[in-house]
């Protein structure tokens, strides 16, 4: 039993080098490619555009949900004007980093591994190969960079609004005084919150999508199967590999910060 | 062949147990059309991804005008340099580019040409393969042969000095066939470069061969112009002719053409 555990952490200890060396020379590959301003934006339309109405969707409803169940612990001990710290610092410190890495992964990192995966196995990538094109840096690249990018500006958003739905639960239908609310809000929320909030959305950035791209590029050594059950496994793991990836590494960067 | 413009030896690639090449020589001539036959599974398309660097070989070496192939690539950033195309059995198109876009390519992502003139060259890459009008098309709308034609212009837009086809004809009906060959020997015979393909369309295919190399058991077992093929050759191979009906179909055509 010990054997076998050893076995599967070094497993995963050599995947998780595997994955940031595939990261690191996505990125690299990315600085020699040609056009890269116009990778990078269609990038950003992919990771940060198009995963923008469920981010904002799921912010204002745990918002919403926040403002109701803290409302309804605090009020037992008469403690309902503290709202607004608790909808806020919930929020920027661990719910929107954490929530928004799993949305972009349920909506951007699944189709990634998926297009990877098939492009795979379409000998795209090998084409590229063939083309002298770097076909990390081509295909992986600009995503890491846009991950960078958007990530922070998507949990920033995320946060915005799930504190608007704390405030629509706990002012508006509960009743907890508006100015008090928004008072409580900018007291106690530092800089140094906001700015590991970042760092969280940064990490989980970089990670989930070095994950997910490093699954579906690599659907013909990683996967079980072969076509499109291999493709569809490998956009499985992807998504959970990063989601678990993110709690982890949610952990791990919590206890250094605090 | 002294001055052989590509020179494999000794080339071995195993998987796992199976040795699909257990010591490839082979000599391919300058501007030559040299066609590698055999059964499925065999390892003809092995032997081309390890010519590409697609895949490792094991041992054995590769060179190209006496050079190791890892070193001769690619040359500068003018497209002239490139060393290699390859053409795959399933086209290998990207499905979110345009056919145009799909055949600029490799001068957009690896040459300093300026746009104007690429697009000039795709444009008459297009137009000589009847593409004109499918160029805003993306892969999804075009048939199975427009698809090949448009691998092909791709594989050729770089002018380069070797194109690895594989099964190029796979899937088309007889006549997209015999003018995918028909446009391999043109192009060939407007740009010099030498061709190496892997196909199962025996005898049509040895019509624009100059050599045709049978791999059998990891190894190539026939060498020579298709015409010393003969089914008396050797035993394998007679089998192997007849089974893809050589003998029949060559007197066939021996007949039409007495006729």
């Amino acid at each position: 039993m010990i054997r076998t555990l050893g076995k599967t952490a070094l497993g995963v200890v050599h995947e998780l080098g595997e994955i940031s060396l595939f990261g690191f020379e996505a990125l690299r590959g990315f600085c020699g490619q040609r056009h890269r301003l116009s990778k990078l934006v269609l990038a950003i339309h992919e990771v940060g555009v198009r995963c923008l109405p469920i981010v904002l969707t799921v912010g204002l409803f745990t918002g919403l949900v926040m403002g109701l169940q803290l409302y309804y612990t605090l009020v037992k001990f008469g403690a309902e004007s503290a709202l607004g710290t608790a909808v806020a610092l919930s929020l920027i410190r661990e719910l929107g980093p954490v929530l928004t890495a799993l949305m972009v992964v349920g909506q951007a990192g699944s189709a990634m591994a998926s297009e990877l995966g098939i492009q795979r196995n379409d000998e795209q990538i090998d084409a590229l190969h063939t083309m002298s094109i770097d076909p990390k840096g081509y295909l992986v690249g600009p995503r890491l960079l846009a991950a960078v990018i958007c990530f922070p500006m998507l949990t920033a958003l995320f946060d915005l609004i799930g504190i608007v739905g704390g405030y629509l639960t706990g002012s508006v239908l509960l009743n907890v005084d508006s100015g008090v609310y928004w008072n409580r809000v900018f007291e106690s929320v530092t800089w140094a919150d906001v700015r590991g909030g970042f760092v969280k959305a940064l990490v989980f950035g970089l990670l989930t999508i070095s994950i997910c791209a490093y699954r579906g590029f690599n659907t013909h050594r990683k996967a079980s199967f072969p076509g499109v059950r291999g493709v569809s496994e490998s956009a499985t793991r992807a998504v959970v590999w990063s989601s678990v990836g993110v709690l982890a590494t949610d952990y791990l960067i919590t206890s250094f910060l605090l | 062949m002294a001055d052989a413009f590509l020179k494999i030896r000794d080339l071995k690639k195993h998987f796992g147990e199976n040795k699909v090449l257990d010591g490839v020589d082979l000599d391919v001539a300058r501007a030559s059309v040299t066609t590698i036959i055999g059964k499925s599974g065999i390892g003809k398309s092995v032997l081309l991804k390890c010519i590409a660097n697609l895949l490792a070989a094991d041992s054995g070496t590769i060179e190209l005008e006496g050079q190791p192939i890892a070193r001769s690539r690619r040359g500068s950033g003018d497209s002239d340099g490139v060393t290699f195309s390859y053409m795959f059995q399933n086209n290998a198109l990207f499905d979110s580019l345009t056919a145009a876009e799909n055949v600029a390519l490799p001068l957009v992502e690896g040459t300093h040409l300026k746009r104007a003139e690429i697009r000039q060259r795709v444009d008459a890459m297009l137009e000589h393969l009847e593409l004109s009008s499918s160029a805003q098309r993306y892969p999804g709308e075009l048939s199975g042969g427009m698809k090949k034609r448009v691998a092909l212009a791709r594989a050729l837009i770089t002018k380069p000095q070797i194109v690895l086809f594989d099964e190029p004809t796979t899937g088309l009906d007889p006549e997209r066939k015999f003018s995918v060959f028909e446009m391999i020997a043109d192009y060939r015979a407007r740009f010099g470069f030498t061709a190496l393909l892997v196909s199962h369309d025996i005898p049509e295919v040895f019509e624009i061969s100059d050599q045709v190399a049978w791999l059998d058991g990891g190894k190539i077992r026939f060498f020579g112009p298709p015409s010393d093929l003969h089914i008396e050759t050797e035993s394998a191979l007679a089998g192997f002719l007849s089974k893809a009906n050589y003998g029949r179909k060559n007197e066939l055509s021996k007949g039409e053409s007495s006729i």
